[in-house]
């Protein structure tokens, strides 16, 4: 059964709380029980300022696998766990940001290197939480390991792409540089649990903000598993936070969070970007819109999925003016 | 170190020589001509190249905020005035414009600055005549760099796939530009140069107080022989600008103004899919160092907060001195505000001319009585003001507080809030405690002092020993609250182009 199938037989703005398990619960952490072991399961939790909190809620929901079968509990998020994160996000921005280029570069690259080595746990947990093939998810997989490694060569590039040095008519030195614009919420794509989410993660840190991201409700998974990498990858604590959750519970707190400067709203479903944006506006956060032609058919392994222009979309320019004189 | 309280007003040491009540010199009245001024007694609305009636007619009267005499009476668009508005926009995208090379588009962009160019002193004049700026700035500032503004951008219009390359750069097609009243004609150079030179045509509203200058500019557009429809101008109150930015065939809107309508605009505009900037309030901190050239700090302060009457967003309003040089420069800045001449925008002598309105003269004088009630300490040169005009004397408050309305609220007038600091980092502390980050300054010699300084402002404009620059290639924009996008340079220019075609989607 594909993920598309799965996600539509489901009615609109349905909530995944209304699904029911039809199988018991199976790890996703390989086969499960062999012969007479029992398997260890994992416990999915929340990633916040480079902790593994469950939520403050003590709530969970039921994550379903592709064909229906439970695959585990995942935290029922709140506003107020958003509220953490934000702190943490902000506690640890100036710091990320101040690491140099090639540093973050470097951080970066070691993301990609330990999802490399967690390429088989990746690539089963998007067949079963996206429902799809092996040769599919494996091309999935190993897209998000490369697009780490693309966007950690942006680190110390983008600067000279987007900054220039103005001639203006006077006798001033004057340049423009990009800068982080700060702590940046991402809803992540709902069903591109895994390469949407690093695809659009990885253009907000990479010039040094701080994140907090909303996973797939339905698909939260390798979010998690993601986080795990991060924890281990020398990503400072608080530059990524995961909040997993109901979107109709969280969307709006984030968009209207006063301490969050910029929202991606890629990920977020046609029929709420108007209201994220609005809310968006009481402190003039950045926004980004969903793609006009629909986030369903958009397509995560092509060439525009991944852009030093999203870099962009989530830094300042900063232009700087000094006299020229003896 | 203490505080010292001052007296009132106070005049300058003597060896200074230069306060108002015994300067050793006197300027002689040296008013600008405006015999060669020739000023419409109506102004129509703009639009197809045709000067026309708003359907159903009716005007609005403008005025000199120096004399408070009526200069014009201007057309008040109506809801259908910014339908004929946007259709010829429209109609001139599809069927000209957007169809033109280029290389043509900018042949002229080239003519629209040099007539501009050729008719400085008529646009100089009118502008100070309809907004109390002194003629001194809108002879050497405002207009020049207006038409320069047309001549940096001219020169975009054919090297698009050179400033955005493996973007497939698009023009929008019609873009819906307000602007307010404080630089009249260089915010539409700002709006309409780029808005041109990427292919767009434009609808734009200027200030109801001020569009005195931007009708004189339709002149320019016809004498250019513009296609009709390219270049429309429409006057009315704020009403009419929510009708023209909202408009369902408007894809692209720029906004400058005050931080409140700009979140309005934005609010109306969610979920339309339109391309917006926005170049909205400031608060901005200057910020001088025990080891800065104090007298020309001193040049830079009163450049910063009296520069165009402080009716500027990105004004130097919050001066942070190191508590070691405190009093030297405060003896020093109240001995040159003793020196400004205030009065007749039209005299070549002015320093600081009338505010441009009574609504935002009483603005002023309420931000300035709730400095004095919340106890900030007022100073205030002792300097005669004319009897009629809307004038407020330059003005500076000492012993104000961050919880000071005066150093939290954008007054857009001369009244500069001063406070102290100890060290860099409660410097960047205070200065960042803000809501606004449009612009900042940094006074000292010490050159890697300046850059941390630089690095720590969150601001998207930062002067360093120097304050209010500007130039056609220089990006001008803030962060958080001050508005999203830049003008100026190439980033200006992409603000005007569609640019989805790789990967970015933001506004």
């Amino acid at each position: 059964m594909s993920p598309r199938t799965k996600t539509a037989s489901r009615a609109k703005g349905a909530s995944v709380l209304e699904q029911r398990a039809a199988q018991p619960l199976a790890t996703t952490n390989g086969a499960g029980a062999r012969g007479d072991r029992i398997g260890v399961r994992k416990t999915y939790k929340l990633y916040i300022g480079g902790a593994f909190p469950r939520t403050e809620s003590g709530r969970s929901y039921e994550i379903l696998g592709a064909k229906g079968e439970l695959l585990a509990n995942a935290c029922r998020g709140t506003r107020k766990d958003i509220r953490e994160a934000v702190r943490a996000a902000r506690k640890a921005q100036p710091g990320w940001a101040a690491k140099t280029a090639f540093n973050r570069s470097q951080i970066l690259y070691r993301i990609a290197e330990l999802m490399e080595g967690r390429r088989d746990q990746f690539i089963a947990e998007v067949m079963v939480s996206e429902g799809v093939g092996r040769a599919r998810a494996t091309r999935v997989v190993d897209a998000a390991v490369d697009r780490w490694v693309w966007y950690a060569g942006w680190a110390d590039k983008y600067p000279q792409s987007v900054g220039t040095v103005n001639p203006v008519a006077g006798s001033y030195f004057n340049f423009s540089i990009p800068e982080p614009t700060g702590v940046v919420g991402v809803i992540a794509p709902e069903a591109s649990s895994l390469l949407g989410l690093v695809s659009r993660l990885a253009p907000v840190i990479v010039s040094g903000n701080a994140a907090v991201v909303l996973a797939s409700e339905s698909r939260p998974l390798p979010a998690v598993t993601l986080t795990e990498v991060l924890a281990t990858s020398d990503v400072p604590g608080g530059v990524v936070n995961l909040i997993t959750g109901l979107r109709r519970e969280l969307t709006a707190h984030l968009a209207g969070h006063m301490d969050v400067n910029a929202l991606d709203a890629f990920g977020a479903s046609a029929e709420s970007a108007a209201a994220l944006e609005e809310a968006a506006v009481e402190n003039m956060k950045r926004f980004v819109r969903p793609p006009t032609g629909g986030l369903e058919r958009y397509d995560w392994l092509s060439a525009a999925a991944q852009s030093p222009y999203l870099i962009g979309e989530y830094v300042e320019i900063k232009t700087v003016w000094h006299p020229i004189g003896a | 170190m203490t505080l010292t309280k001052k007296p009132e007003t106070r005049p300058a040491p003597n060896s200074w020589g230069l306060s108002a009540g015994d300067s050793p010199w006197e300027y002689a009245p040296a008013p600008e001509a405006t015999d060669h001024i020739r000023i419409e007694p109506e102004y129509g609305l703009f639009i197809g190249n045709q000067s026309v009636r708003s359907k159903p007619r009716k005007t609005f009267t403008v005025i000199n905020p120096a004399t408070e005499e009526p200069l014009a009476r201007v057309a008040h668009a109506s809801k259908a005035d910014v339908n004929r508005a946007v259709a010829a926009a429209h109609e001139a995208h599809r069927s000209s414009w957007s169809k033109l090379p280029g290389r043509e588009r900018a042949k002229y962009l080239y003519r629209i600055a040099r007539i501009m160019q050729e008719r400085s002193r008529e646009f100089a004049v009118v502008e100070s005549m309809n907004s109390g700026k002194p003629i001194k700035e809108s002879r050497d500032v405002d207009v020049p760099l207006a038409a320069a503004h047309f001549f940096y951008y001219a020169g975009w219009a054919d090297k698009l796939e050179y400033a955005f390359p493996n973007r497939d750069p698009r023009s929008l097609g019609v873009a819906a530009q307000v602007i307010p009243w404080n630089f009249p004609l260089l915010m539409l150079a700002w709006k309409i140069a780029p808005a041109l030179a990427a292919g767009n045509t434009v609808v734009l509203k200027p200030a109801s107080t001020t569009p005195l200058t931007a009708y004189l500019f339709a002149d320019v557009v016809r004498q250019a022989d513009l296609p009709p429809g390219v270049v429309n101008i429409i006057t009315g109150p704020g009403e009419i600008g929510m009708e023209l930015v909202t408009h369902p065939d408007v894809s692209k809107v720029a906004f400058t103004g005050s931080t409140a309508v700009g979140k309005m605009i934005a609010r109306r505009l969610a979920g339309s899919g339109k391309k917006v900037t926005l170049e909205l309030g400031g608060k901005a901190a200057n910020i001088v160092f025990d080891d800065a050239p104090l007298d020309q700090a001193i040049e830079g302060i009163v450049n910063g907060i009296y520069f165009n009457q402080g009716e500027v967003c990105c004004a130097g309003s919050r001066l942070f001195v190191q508590e070691s040089v405190y009093e030297p420069l405060i003896d020093k800045l109240k001995a040159r505000l003793g020196t400004l001449r205030v009065g007749d925008p039209l005299d070549k002598n002015t320093d600081v001319g009338a505010i441009n309105s009574a609504g935002q003269l009483a603005k002023v004088q309420e931000l300035v009585d709730s400095g004095i009630a919340e106890g900030a300490e007022i100073f205030q040169p002792d300097c005669e003001l004319p009897t009629r005009g809307f004038f407020f004397r330059p003005t500076l408050f000492t012993g104000v507080s961050q919880s000071h309305r005066i150093a939290q609220e954008e007054i857009f007038g001369p009244v500069l809030s001063v406070l102290t600091f100890r060290t860099p980092d409660e410097a960047i502390e205070k200065a960042n405690n803000t809501p606004y980050g449009l612009s900042a300054g940094v006074w000292t010699e010490k050159g890697s002092r300046i850059f941390k300084m630089v690095n720590a402002m969150r601001a998207g404009v930062v002067w360093a020993n120097t304050f209010n620059r500007f130039d056609p290639t220089s990006p001008f924009g803030g962060y958080k609250e001050s508005g999203y996008g830049r003008e100026g340079g190439i980033h200006g220019l992409g603000a005007y182009l569609d640019l989805s075609g790789n990967g970015s989607n933001g506004r």
